[in-house]
């Protein structure tokens, strides 16, 4: 078992943001910045992947970083000049560190010749053999070798040292001995020591320290390495420590009680100086781990306070007015921790759309097209857990963008378009959602296709007569795909179909919208955070159930009047003009002891992309509430019906509905049992069963997509 | 008196962090070499038993929530400071009836793989050491249909006791991807 | 005979890790998960080193350095107090409660041995 794994993991995540940092960088720098951060970030960046790499003797990787530092080091102090074909080189070394972390990370061999090509190109520039960069400052090599920390220099250095410990160095437990062995390894070690301190034996005292040494190192490391041999002692001693070189004046350096500083005081070296504590610290690393146990435990805060509230909800408020108060104030704190800690994890969405540049110029290149990506709103902030779900739904619906709805340039000119191609990606916070939109000004879409092949699909009747708006996001109906052949491009197999399915699985909603000839924008809505929700607690059979409160359009206790039923059993309720389906939770999940008459039982009107609205039909609500969402999965397995379970105010478990699938077990029900007539509800009329059965399958949900939604209270 | 193991290679412990009392989530530091511990539990006259290591706690029986289309044998989730565990009736398991679950019924919680669940017993009985050489083989004539999940007998005094193979026994409610890793005890002992 | 390290983290990936890099090396080396336990192990043991965390639940790394440094059998044992890059402060902390030196985690296996080599041989 390779027991570093741990670490690599860490290291890993850090690779990760690094990478995305490079690139954030590198396009800045192809964007024309004169900025000396840019270089300097990208350089730290490397240097740190470097670091990793050696630990872990992830060889390749640390050779090749150690090249690209080389290079980037160059670059920074101006000695190699920076133009278009350097960044394309840094752009083109990325991608090779980029390829070689992964396959560290995925544990795939690579060829040794991975890479190799850049690799040599960039040795031959730093070696200074290769000059495709004019170099702006001769390097002086004396210089070079003091300068640049990061070759050792080949020269013998003299080093000589004074070290006087004090007694207090002994009360640490640290042995010089110990210390001047080490000293010893380095290279070759004179030592002369300093008597005179020393007492008569009967005045000695044994906790005290009276030696001293005169050391004379002559060793070709570093200066650094020297002084990290007392790195622990260096409050605890008198330490000298001077360098006597061949080439230049000896320099001298003295340490004396400081903490240790890796850095030479030549005043010629701007780039090796570098404070250890140079500015404030504004933000702080915390291990993952520990904000998870920090947010679930604030859930937990919640839920407790939630029951507390609860139990003493009973209680006569004039009698315990404190109490009362306590609480309600309990309950304001409570909501506002949560909120403060749930903030902790939100990150600006930037960290997946800096991707999409570089993935719009690799697909407008693979196909041929110009296009322009124009991004808003990437410091909009969501939480941890939805930042990594985005990524996917955003590319694909970019890859869409670009191969379907993008003409070719020839057609866009002859069009009267610019030859160029716009995309637009925009993130914004709506309504407590984040609502991220990816447009373009392409040729929309050709609802004669869509159309043809929904009919084909048997996705729609013959005779159904579907707005603009219902054609257009048909294209998210499962097994659809307009392209005939697929295209390397978007194509793998995953639809768009896929696409809504994933982000429905998240909470959240995607559709399209489409002029034809001017373009099409896809809209994707998702919430803030899948760790809490609002939920609307409600009761059947004597258990509660959570529906999410963003699916909920309406409850209402029906009339018996307004009920229909239609033969196959579907039972429907009538609102404001329209016929909207029931599903009947004690059917879907078996559940005893429920009201199965929808007339004396409450339905909670639903709705969702994939079927438009439907009536979910309960006992009775219960109330609404923040839940904390909890995994079903990882000690169970999936419930079809389900998506995730909560732990409510008293302290048991409610599971929470997953809508759409509810929809679809009760359709299934349906078709395969009928269902009895155990209610007195009126039977469909002759008029209204002829105009239902027709068109009963998918254009009632049609319909159902125009019923006037209110807003909920 | 608590020895402290200089020697980590032999048996791993099955390490599944879920909080105590405190929050705090345990780990084990120390380890009998030589023999191993059970804990042993009853169902009637039934005795069974699972490695000490893969307990994490017992607990009186509280109502829990029942999942639609559960098996059978799986009474429902409870909450259990926070995570969701579902809890699985023995009795029912091993189709000797059913359990009418009182506050004095019992359930163990255990670690399988890396899923936490509950198992529902009548009582715990105590904890047993056992060497390895100590347990038998299930006989081939016994075909009650639960010798599949019994991975040996073990005598204790005058009572029979069953080790039981926890991986197997709920293989189907869990799909974990880790069951190999659930310990196989007595493997290098010696 | 080789010498004892002890090491105390509430880790066991971490214990496993320093465990694994000075076996290797030759050491003998004993574990704990926090100081409590470290201090129990004490009782009927010495050992040439010990290696601590400092977050651990019980009691944590510089309780256990001062426990350590109040103890006479203990004052000239070395200590090493691991700290992670940020912490800066714990250094010092670590020292100041008595601590020999510190490893700061992740640590490469060769700095590791190195600094172990220093303060215990």
């Amino acid at each position: 078992m390779d027991e570093y794994e741990q670490f690599k993991t860490t290291y890993f995540a850090e690779c990760a943001e690094l990478l995305g940092d490079v690139e954030v960088q590198l396009s800045s720098l192809s964007d024309g910045s004169q900025d000396p951060e840019v270089l300097h970030a990208i350089f730290r960046a490397v240097h740190s992947i470097k670091a990793g790499a050696g630990a872990f003797k992830f060889t390749q990787l640390a050779a090749f970083s150690h090249e690209f530092e080389a290079l980037l080091d160059r670059m920074r102090d101006g000695r190699i000049a920076v133009t278009e074909q350097g960044v394309n080189l840094l752009f083109k070394a990325s991608d090779i560190l980029s390829a070689m972390i992964e396959a560290a990370e995925s544990k795939t061999q690579q060829s040794e010749d991975f890479g190799k090509e850049i690799l040599d190109e960039i040795s031959l520039i730093v070696t200074g053999k290769l000059a495709p960069f004019q170099t702006i400052k001769n390097s002086d090599d004396n210089q070079d070798s003091q300068v640049n920390q990061e070759s050792a220099p080949d020269e013998k250095l003299t080093y000589q040292i004074t070290f006087a410990p004090k007694a207090q160095l002994f009360k640490h437990a640290n042995e010089p001995l110990l210390i001047i062995r080490e000293l010893k390894s380095l290279g070759d070690l004179t030592s002369i020591p300093i008597l005179k301190n020393l007492p008569s034996l009967a005045k000695m005292d044994g906790e005290e320290a009276y030696l001293a040494w005169n050391f004379e190192l002559i060793s070709n490391v570093r200066l650094d390495e020297v002084e990290e041999v007392f790195e622990f002692v260096t409050e605890d001693c008198d330490l000298e420590i001077k360098t006597v070189s061949d080439n230049s004046e000896p320099e001298d350096e003295i340490i004396e009680k400081t903490s240790v500083a890796t850095q030479s005081s030549d005043p010629a070296n701007q780039t090796a100086k570098s404070p250890v504590t140079a500015a404030k610290v504004t933000s702080i690393r915390v291990d993952l781990e520990r904000l998870d146990r920090l947010v679930n435990m604030v859930g937990e805060l919640v839920i407790t306070q939630s029951m507390l509230s609860q139990q003493t909800n009973d209680l006569p408020s004039e009698q315990f007015p404190h109490m009362v108060r306590g609480l309600e104030e309990l309950a304001l704190h409570t909501r506002e921790l949560q909120e403060s800690v749930m903030s902790i994890r939100m990150q600006p969405v930037k960290s997946v759309f800096s991707r999409m540049p570089r993935l719009v110029r690799e697909l407008s290149a693979k196909l041929n097209k110009k296009v322009n990506l124009t991004t808003i709103g990437e410091n909009t902030e969501v939480d941890k857990t939805v930042i990594e779900e985005i990524s996917d739904p955003i590319t694909h619906m970019i890859r869409n963008s670009l191969d379907h709805g993008l003409e070719g340039t020839e057609e866009r000119i002859e069009l009267g378009k610019p030859d160029t191609g716009n995309v637009t990606l925009s993130a914004e916070h709506r309504a407590g959602r984040i609502v991220i939109t990816i447009s373009d000004d392409g040729r929309g879409i050709n609802r004669q296709a869509v159309m043809k092949r929904a009919r084909e699909r048997g996705l729609i009747a013959e005779t159904a007569t579907p707005s603009d708006d219902e054609i257009d996001n048909m294209i998210f109906a499962p097994g659809f795909s307009t392209a005939e052949k697929v295209t390397d491009v978007s194509g793998r197999g995953v639809g768009m179909d896929v696409v809504r399915r994933n982000i429905q699985a998240l909470g959240g909603r995607v559709s399209i919208q489409s002029t034809p000839g001017k373009g099409s924008r896809f809209t994707m809505t998702l919430p803030l955070t899948l760790a809490v929700m609002d939920g609307m607690i409600v009761q059947a059979g004597g258990d509660k159930y959570v529906i999410p409160i963003p699916n909920i359009v309406e409850s209402l206790r029906p009339a018996k009047s307004s009920l229909k039923r239609l033969p196959t059993g579907q039972s429907l309720v009538h609102i404001r003009g329209h016929y909207v389906p029931l599903c009947s939770l004690h059917r879907v999940f078996n559940i005893n002891g429920a009201i199965t008459d929808p007339a004396e039982a409450l339905v909670v009107l639903v709705e969702s992309e994939e079927f438009g609205t439907t009536g979910i039909v309960v006992d009775e609500l219960i109330g609404q509430q923040q839940v904390v969402i909890k995994s079903l999965e990882s000690n169970y397995k999936p419930v079809p019906g389900i998506s995730a379970a909560t732990i409510l105010g008293n302290g048991k478990v409610a599971p929470i509905l997953d809508i759409e699938a509810i929809y679809r077990i009760s359709q299934q029900e349906l078709r395969n049992s009928p269902v009895p007539d155990d209610s007195d509800h009126s039977d469909v009329s002759e008029n209204v069963q002829d105009s239902l059965a027709s068109k009963e399958a998918a254009t009632l949900a049609a319909q159902n997509a125009e019923i006037p939604t209110p807003s909920i209270g | 008196m608590v020895a402290l193991e200089t020697d980590t290679a032999s048996n791993t412990s099955t390490s599944v962090g879920i909080p105590n009392a405190d929050g705090m989530v345990e780990e084990e530091t120390t380890r009998l070499t030589g023999t191993q511990q059970f804990v042993t539990f009853a169902i009637g006259a039934e005795e069974y038993a699972v490695d000490i290591m893969q307990v994490r706690e017992i607990q009186a029986w509280t109502e829990v929530t029942i999942l639609p289309n559960q098996p059978h044998y799986m009474r429902g989730v409870l909450n259990l400071r926070g995570i969701i565990v579902p809890i699985f009736d023995l009795r029912r398991r091993f189709d000797q009836g059913d359990t009418e679950a009182t506050s004095i019924h019992v359930v163990v919680i255990i670690a399988v793989g890396d899923r936490i669940i509950g198992i529902l017993v009548d009582r715990v009985s105590d904890i047993l050491t056992i060497d390895g050489s100590e347990i038998r083989a299930v006989p081939d004539l016994d075909d009650s249909g639960e010798s599949e999940h019994i991975i040996g007998l073990v005598t204790a005094g005058e009572r029979m006791v069953a080790l039981l193979d926890t991986g197997s026994l709920f293989r189907h409610e869990i799909i974990s991807s880790s069951l190999d890793a659930v310990e196989e005890p007595f493997a290098q002992q010696g | 005979m080789s010498k004892k390290i002890l090491a105390v983290d509430d880790s066991k990936t971490m214990r496993d890790m320093v465990s694994f890099t000075l076996k290797g090396a030759g050491y003998d080396v004993l574990e704990a998960a926090d100081g409590l336990l470290a201090l129990d192990a004490l009782v009927s043991q010495s050992v040439d080193l010990v290696i601590t965390d400092i977050n651990m639940p019980n009691m944590d790394g510089i309780s256990l350095v001062k426990a350590l440094r109040e103890n006479p059998s203990f004052s000239s044992t070395p200590i090493l107090v691991l700290t992670t890059e940020s912490d800066d402060s714990k250094k010092n902390e670590g020292r100041d409660a008595g601590a020999t030196g510190w490893i700061v985690k992740p640590f490469e296996p060769e700095k590791l041995l190195k600094v172990v080599q220093k303060v215990c041989g």
